[in-house]
């Protein structure tokens, strides 16, 4: 029995099935665009293979004038494109869902379900009709297909033919074909194929927020932070992070006149060459950084260790997949958490910054320069697949021409040439950060011997006790110092006071904003606290001690983030309670609201419906 | 403790060079290696080389790895910035500082056990990149901090101080060097300073990726018979293809030569390498010859020295690149952010 058609405006999902390499995706990214252009939000998502050419691909959109950009979990109109894929396509639609399939070959009705609604096209006989060039078949496959939706769903033709004009901008001859193939599934969708329940209708949501991936946003916040030389190795899903800063450059940081380049761009023979040249280059007073991805940052350890020691900047985006080993290398995760904060053998620790979206992946790079320079320390951007390559509607990047960077603490030739007392690991201001020097700057004075080994303040070999526990007390109150420059987390305080909490971070945000309302209509109140940096402020431990119960939410199996929280402040662990989200796709605020109802349950700390007695 | 500061007494009538500079202004510390190691000499013709080329110490910069050899930077030039990085990662450390300023000069200062076994693929990597530098390994096959285990280049065949023979085929990084486009590739010895202080100083006039594999035995643990890398076995087979000497641009130095035949090789910058042929048969500007004399000499048990190859127009890294003339360390924000307009520009296309 059919179930009752669903019917939904502006807020729906909508997943395309294809075949890798088979040109789908600009044509579906042309979809989600062209419903943003009519003022609605969309989120879309690449789940992808470990592979370039033949294996199944997905897209899905989630189409929210609410502006829920977290991945909903569910289909409410699947595009199934690929036959490899299909029972298991199927089987994800909603209840009362669609099925937008082609045609062409009848199948036989136990292919289908009977508790949806299926709106066949026949695609390959009208492209075999229309092309005799099997390419041209497969491509504007994609685009008849888009046109046959934009009729089903009421997407605005317009923008559509917009958007393609954009994209052809001096292309011509490629315009016109694509707009004909356009019309052409808008044509027999509106002469042939029922109407659905899914509807997108003009909206004014999007406002002024822009459309872009983190990989790109942190790459161009390394341009703006005055990074002229980026090391990197190729590794998904961090590879689009080098290849925009690259494409960033082109376009900002050639010389007008000369065209000489200010960057430098090196792909390493692998991550411990990059991570090296990165120390080198801010040893020697650039702005450095490499991006990697949890192998890369094994791979990076013992360079790690030597930075933390001999305190060298150095900015590492580790833009997070499924691990261990190869693990899910094209799926997301948080699981490097644990693996950057104490990176490298001896005792260190770190300063991580967890962006949530685009925007925060260029303030954060931005930031993360600054950070390095002024604490002289490796500084990870902890980003991961989730918002690295895929486009998220997030606000418009933001840059004061009043900034200036800061460099931190460097003596100048000035400054030695006036006698200023020089030990490289001399704590003159108390706040465990010594001056440095860069090689070359006076004749006689200001060199020093950077080593990983111990040595006085005077950054003289020493193999002394003293000198070594001086030292490494002086590092920790360096990291003590770290607290005060790094972004303070943000607080979504519920309605009413609740002595429940949640703790969570980085692209958990979306999802985890919008399984927040859900819980308050259920009269479920909580005090939420984003984590945007580590070490933790005293802000963190502060919301945990004014809570009864904290959930904390990530994406990795062993609750990483919150082992660091029972590690490194004194709270009881009892008080934290793990969400836990690790299968390789990104979180859902289904999930999060469904293990919190659960929980809550459990611990009778705070009845459901309490509020609404 | 093995830091020990030289003192700073200099006898007055001490040379100067054209900065006014004695050789004293380019020690260091005082060595805390064993007495007689090679690369004490080595450090003497670096000392010798930077001193007669009259280079501003602070000037340069001096990096290495982790080993004998790359504990060697604290012993010469005092008054440069030196960086002691990580085993077998010093060419990555220099790579990306070079990057960074390409205005200072970079001495990579390595051994065999860090560049052939651990940092082998660094080694070839920085090479290949054409970095601007020069590479030193203090090559003795051994690894001497750790008290004499094998490392790759020790000959196969040859015996450790302990009399364990080593079965493995060794690694001639001068082979590598040459293959993998060094454009500046010398091999010397420890002991033979005449030799070697010129092909430093030509190392460094060298805008380009510099080689120099110099033997230098270890008293320690491989300076005993059955050892290739020993003072007298290198002594005995050395097979030396030319002597060098290195004139500065426009300041010609006067010198007297042996009578031989004399080649002259003039670099990019206008410098001039004076060559006195050894071997009649020696070609150094030619890569392919060069590769199949040192093998052909090298079979017959031959460790050939001197300066084995040399592109006198060399392209480094940063032609590679096509970075601008300014060093990036001293690049400011109005140079490297494109400010807000441009952003409010790049926003406006993603909407």
């Amino acid at each position: 029995m059919p179930a009752e058609p669903q019917i939904r405006t502006n807020d729906f999902v909508i997943k395309f099935a294809n075949v890798n390499g088979s040109g789908s995706a600009s044509a579906n990214m042309l979809f989600a665009k062209a419903i943003l252009r009519m003022g609605v939000p969309v989120s879309p998502r690449n789940i992808f293979p470990s592979n370039i050419q033949g294996l199944p691909t997905w897209y899905e959109v989630r189409v929210s004038e609410a502006g829920y950009l977290g991945r909903r979990g569910g289909v409410d109109l699947m595009v199934a494109m690929n036959p490899q894929t299909w029972d298991k396509d199927l089987a994800e639609i909603e209840p009362g869902g669609y099925l937008f399939y082609d045609s062409t070959r009848p199948l036989p009705a136990s292919k289908f379900r009977d508790d949806i609604h299926v709106v066949g096209m026949p695609l390959t006989e009208i492209c075999n009709r229309e092309y005799s060039d099997a390419r041209l078949r497969q491509l504007f496959k994609n685009i008849i297909y888009v046109g046959a939706l934009a009729a089903l769903i009421d997407i605005d033709l317009r923008e559509l033919e917009k958007l393609i004009g954009e994209q052809y901008k001096g292309k011509e001859k490629l315009l016109e074909p694509n707009i004909k193939a356009l019309h052409m599934g808008r044509d027999y969708a509106a002469s042939y194929l029922p109407s659905i329940g899914l509807r997108v209708k003009r909206a004014n949501a999007v406002g002024g927020k822009i459309f872009l991936e983190g990989n790109s946003a942190a790459a161009l916040g390394c341009v703006y932070a005055g990074a002229t030389v980026a090391a990197w190795y190729p590794i998904t899903p961090s590879s689009s992070l080098a290849e925009a800063f690259s494409r960033h450059c082109r376009k900002y940081r050639h010389d007008a006149n000369t065209g000489k380049a200010r960057y430098a761009v090196i792909q390493a023979e692998d991550e411990l060459a990059s991570i090296g040249i990165v120390i080198g280059a801010s040893w020697n007073g650039a702005r450095a950084f490499t991006c990697t991805s949890g192998p890369g940052i094994s791979l990076m350890q013992e360079f790690i260790g030597l930075a933390y020691f001999a305190e060298v900047p150095a900015v590492i985006f580790d833009v997070q997949r499924g691990g261990p080993s190869t693990g899910m290398p094209t799926r997301t995760q948080q699981s490097d958490v644990l693996a950057c904060a104490y990176a490298s053998h001896g005792d260190t620790k770190h300063v991580l910054l967890f962006p949530e979206d685009p925007k925060e992946c260029f303030d954060f790079a931005t930031q993360a320069f600054d950070l390095a320079e002024r604490l002289q320390t490796p500084t990870f951007v902890m980003m991961d697949l989730d918002i690295g390559m895929n486009e998220r509607l997030c606000e418009p990047l933001a840059w004061d021409d009043s900034r200036r960077y800061d460099r931190g603490k460097v003596m100048t030739a000035q400054d030695l040439e006036a006698g200023k007392e020089f030990g490289r690991y001399l704590d003159v201001d108390g706040d465990g950060i010594a001056y440095r020097t860069y090689p070359g700057t006076h004749a006689t004075r200001g060199a020093y011997f950077t080593r990983g080994t111990t040595k006085d303040r005077f950054a003289r070999y020493s193999e002394a006790g003293p000198d070594y526990v001086d030292n490494m007390q002086r590092l920790l109150r360096k990291f003590e110092t770290a607290k005060d420059l790094l972004p303070k987390p943000i607080l979504r305080p519920a309605r009413q006071s609740t002595r429940l909490g949640v703790i969570y971070f980085g692209s958990t945000s979306p999802a985890m904003h919008e399984a927040l309302d859900a819980l308050e209509r259920d009269g479920l109140q909580l005090d939420a606290l984003r984590i945007r940096a580590f070490p933790f402020q005293d802000e963190v431990y502060d919301f945990i001690a004014d809570h009864e119960q904290v959930f904390v939410v990530e994406q990795n199996r062993d609750a990483q983030l919150r082992m660091l929280l029972v590690n490194e402040g004194a709270v009881d662990p009892t008080r934290l309670v793990s969400v836990l989200h690790y299968d390789g796709t990104p979180i859902t605020a289904r999930f999060i609201n469904g293990e919190i109802a659960q929980k809550v349950a459990v611990l009778k700390v705070t009845p459901l419906r309490k509020i609404a007695q | 403790m093995t830091y020990l500061a030289k003192p700073k007494l200099q006898h007055p009538a001490l040379e100067r060079n054209a900065l006014g500079f004695t050789r004293r202004d380019y020690e260091g510390a005082i060595s805390t290696l064993c007495a007689g190691c090679g690369h004490d000499s080595i450090s003497a013709s670096l000392i010798q080389a930077c001193f007669e080329l009259g280079l501003p110490p602070h000037r340069i910069a001096k990096l290495s790895g982790i080993g004998c050899s790359s504990k060697t930077p604290t012993y010469f030039l005092g008054s440069s910035h030196g960086f002691n990085s990580v085993h077998g990662r010093m060419p990555s450390v220099l790579t990306g500082a070079n990057l960074a300023n390409r205005e200072l000069i970079y001495l990579g200062v390595s051994g065999d056990g860090d560049s052939a076994s651990i940092g082998l693929g660094q080694f070839a990597h920085s090479l290949r990149r054409g970095v601007n530098m020069v590479y030193i390994v203090e090559n003795n096959g051994v690894y001497g901090l750790t008290k004499g285990q094998f490392s790759a280049t020790a000959d196969k065949g040859s015996k450790s101080k302990k009399g364990a023979s080593n079965f493995d085929a060794p690694i001639d990084l001068v082979m590598l060097a040459l293959q993998l486009g060094a454009t500046f590739v010398a091999r010397s010895f420890s002991g033979d300073k005449e030799q070697l202080t010129p092909l430093i100083k030509a190392a460094i006039l060298h805008p380009g990726a510099a080689f120099i594999d110099v033997i230098s035995p270890c008293v320690a643990f491989n300076n005993h018979e059955g050892s290739t890398k020993s003072y007298d076995y290198v002594r005995e087979h050395n097979e030396a293809v030319n002597q060098l000497d290195v004139m500065l641009p426009r300041k010609p130095i006067t010198a007297e030569y042996t009578p031989g035949e004399l080649e002259e090789i003039v670099q990019h910058d206008g410098s001039v390498l004076p060559l006195r042929k050894l071997a009649a048969d020696y070609d150094p500007s030619d890569r392919i010859s060069a590769m199949s004399f040192v093998q052909q000499h090298d079979a017959k048990g031959e460790v050939v020295t001197g300066l084995l190859y040399v592109d006198p127009e060399p392209e480094d890294l940063h032609a590679h690149l096509n970075t601008v003339n300014t060093p990036f360390n001293s690049l400011a924000e109005t140079e490297l952010c494109p400010g807000a307009q441009a952003l409010a520009r790049f926003n406006a296309a993603l909407r």
